[in-house]
């Protein structure tokens, strides 16, 4: 096994920094009340738990609004086309070939942050899944107005059904997610580079023309 | 490098910061008080109430009274209208119209309880103790139950006063003497109706302090703030008619299936409107903007949280099988037994009773109205009969969860006619005289016109009373997790709404952990297969 020698790039902007730790804290923050209103456990105590919850909830979507306005504006949405190229390369190295310590079939770059498993999740992450989330925390926080908004025949059991159910899926997710951040070149290199946005690659890797950011 | 760190820094100082302040930015933590008090206290600012009559300076009433509806017809020659708006009110009539089988309801009608069962249409003379007339009869209404300050025993008084102011001895004509300026001293003291007075009756309903209503005792007479906050003597000091409102002698409150508020309005939609609920002066969200305690409120009455629990200084009692009623002592002859607070637990008058003090309510959907079985229904033997029972439920916009306390009974009914029956208690012919089931319940059904086949045995029922009185202050009101649990939730009963915490989807749940559980357990193998193999991703170090 031949040490290539890495470069560094700044891979990461501030804003996209700030964005996936702010998320982070609220999403941290969500599930912990959540689980905590839904009766897991005791930490903080309900009322507390409530309304530390609904805030956040509501933190929440501003802060998700604004993610909405940068993917669009930056063109960065095309980070998240999803793509089958490549894909079972990816879900094999993380089966098997990261046991061997082969490379990354897909190295990172400026313009193809995502390997295609990534893209995939991401963009279901943020098209179904938080959304998912989002109108059904929002349904159940204005349960109370619901006569007001002409919805009064919703079941307030399948709105807590499905935000129960996405919260299950998040927190499952967010568990996989924390764990891959340690399967770069070193434990922390990942984290590192959403610290800073600087990630060490490997030189020379190349990037394939598909996998690039189409520049206008 | 550094520059960037230390945006970075700042940014995730930023977050934290804000996610703490918004929600106490937005709570806005400072001493106001609740809006719903502020209303209160404004509609209750004028609360002095003025009187224009000094009753001991009436030539009318500063004369010899010899019996009671001499005095009433004193209060009449006045209050010319006061006994016709009396009588039509259920105070003295002690019915509420009829149901759809023709049965009375009331009780002075066919209206049964699981405490002394039936009053036997008026017939029962013990029942008579309460009804504002003079002694047993109901030909004068008694103004003085109601209005004067002093406690009287009125039959009692009239009698000594006549046995002696007869005599020619003058050591018993001063007793007499004595005696009408006591009467004259209650015929002076009048006033609108104090807690006392309602009390007299409200409080020992059932033969006893406590009996009936776990809410409503002697303790209420001078209660304290941590007691009642509303009635308090040291705090608003409130007496029973600052919210049961009174409109021609008719008071406010719940009468049998009628609510006591149809309509839940505050004083800011309508200043005229009755302050029976606790909404009319506190409104309907009373509590600080932004506290989740007033989305509650169309859904929870006020009383399931402000009121903990009742009984809190005098016990009450719980429930009365009468099944135990009979048995003698080894002289042959009836007796009674105490518990701990004192109270008789049997009597073989009565049978077996049990007291309790800081009751925890029972909750039902309630809208005002409880559904109350007669003599007349029909009923199912083979469970326990709901004789009284609150009506409404979670899809009624005007129902709300309301805290009760529950009666258990066990008491006889008619094994051929399927019907509840109305033993005569008192009096000679009466079952504490002699004991004798047949002969009590023979009598008492002849009197309210309902047939008896002659057998019986004792069903277990059940009886409700509301509980809206020991409001409690706020520092003591029940917390979110009494009812917003999974384990002994005060709420566990009521059905038709999911409540968070108390509730969830068991398959969802399980499955919902399991996944939870099955990623831990994947990327630890993952993580562990990593560090067997030495690799550490690309590097392979």
């Amino acid at each position: 096994m031949t040490s290539k020698k890495t470069t560094n790039i700044y891979l990461y902007t501030r804003y996209e920094r700030f964005w996936h730790w702010l998320q982070m804290f609220l999403i941290l923050l969500l599930l912990v009340t959540g689980f905590e209103v839904h009766g897991a456990y005791t930490f903080m105590g309900f009322e507390t738990a409530v309304t530390v919850h609904n805030y956040t909830g509501l933190a929440w979507l501003i802060a998700f609004a604004f993610f909405v306005f940068w993917v669009f504006t930056t063109g960065e949405w095309r980070q998240y086309l999803p793509t089958t190229r490549k894909m079972f390369s990816v879900i094999r190295y993380y089966a098997f070939g990261i046991f061997r310590g082969e490379p990354h079939p897909v190295p990172k770059s400026k313009d193809a942050k995502h390997n295609p498993l990534q893209r995939i999740v991401y963009l279901l992450l943020a098209v179904t899944l938080l959304p998912v989330q989002m109108l059904s925390g929002l349904l159940y926080w204005g349960y109370n107005s619901w006569a007001d908004w002409g919805i009064g025949w919703l079941s307030l059991n399948v709105v807590v059904f499905v935000h129960m159910a996405a919260a299950f899926s998040i927190l499952s997710f967010l568990i996989v997610h924390v764990y891959m951040t340690t399967t770069g070149h070193s434990v922390t290199a990942h984290v590192k580079a959403m610290i800073t946005g600087w990630e060490d690659v490997e030189e020379g890797a190349m990037v394939e023309a598909w996998e690039q950011k189409i520049r206008k | 490098m550094e520059k960037i760190k230390r945006v970075n820094f700042i940014s995730l100082l930023f977050i934290a910061i804000m996610v703490t302040i918004a929600p106490a930015a937005a709570g806005n933590e400072t001493d106001e008080q609740a809006p719903g008090r502020t209303m209160a206290q404004q509609a209750t600012k004028e609360k002095k109430m003025w009187i224009t009559a000094d009753h001991s300076k009436f030539e009318t009433l500063n004369k010899q009274f010899d019996s009671g509806p001499e005095i009433t017809n004193a209060c009449l020659s006045c209050h010319s209208e006061a006994e016709n708006q009396f009588h039509k009110t259920i105070h003295w009539t002690w019915t509420a119209g009829s149901d759809l089988d023709g049965a009375i309801i009331g009780k002075a009608g066919h209206s049964l309880n699981n405490f002394c069962i039936s009053g036997n249409m008026m017939n029962d003379k013990g029942c008579m103790s309460c009804h504002p007339g003079w002694g047993k009869s109901t030909e004068s209404i008694n103004c003085l139950t109601c209005h004067s300050q002093k406690d009287m025993k009125w039959e009692e008084s009239f009698e000594d006063f006549q046995a002696f102011s007869g005599s020619d001895d003058p050591e018993e004509q001063a007793i007499a003497n004595e005696i009408q300026g006591e009467i004259l001293e209650a015929v002076h003291d009048i006033a609108r109706p104090t807690r006392k007075n309602c009390g007299s009756c409200h409080f020992y309903g059932g033969g006893g302090d406590g009996v009936k209503h776990g809410d409503l005792d002697s303790s209420m007479t001078n209660p304290n703030k941590t007691l009642d906050v509303h009635m308090g003597v040291d705090g608003q000091n409130f007496n029973c008619t600052r919210c049961h409102t009174t409109t021609l002698h008719n008071i406010a409150g719940r009468i049998y299936t009628q609510p006591a508020a149809t309509e839940r309005k505050s004083l800011v939609d309508d200043d005229l409107t009755s302050k029976i609920t606790c909404e009319s002066c506190h409104t309907a969200t009373p509590h600080k903007q932004g506290n989740k305690a007033n989305d509650h409120t169309d859904k929870v009455a006020c009383q399931s949280c402000h009121i903990p629990d009742m009984a809190r200084i005098n016990p009450t009692k719980m429930s009365w099988d009468w099944a135990q009623s009979g048995k003698l002592n080894e002289e042959g002859k009836p007796y009674k037994t105490k518990d701990e607070f004192g109270k008789h637990d049997y009597m073989s008058i009565k049978g077996q009773m049990k007291w309790e003090k800081n009751v925890k309510p029972e909750y039902f959907w309630f809208n005002g109205s409880i559904a109350g079985l007669s003599a007349k229904d029909s009923i199912d033997p083979s469970g326990v009969v709901k004789l009284s029972h609150p009506v409404g439920n979670f899809d009624d916009p005007g129902s709300r969860i309301f805290p009760f306390k529950v009666h258990h009974g066990n008491q006889p009914y008619d094994k051929i006619n399927k019907t509840l029956l109305a033993p005569l208690l008192s009096g000679p012919d009466g079952y504490w005289t002699h004991l004798d089931w047949v002969k009590a319940l023979t009598t008492g059904n002849e009197m309210i016109g309902v047939p008896f086949s002659g057998e019986f045995d004792f069903v277990k029922t059940t009886y409700v009373f509301p509980t809206t009185h020991m409001v409690t202050p706020k520092e003591n009101v029940v917390n979110c997790t009494e009812c917003h649990t999974g384990t002994n939730s005060r709420l566990a009963d009521i059905a038709g709404v999911y409540m968070p915490a108390r509730d969830n989807f068991k398959i969802l749940d399980t499955l919902g952990w399991l996944v939870i559980l099955g990623s831990f357990i994947g990327v630890a193998l993952h993580g562990i297969g990593r560090m067997i193999a030495g690799t550490n991703g690309r590097k392979g170090k």
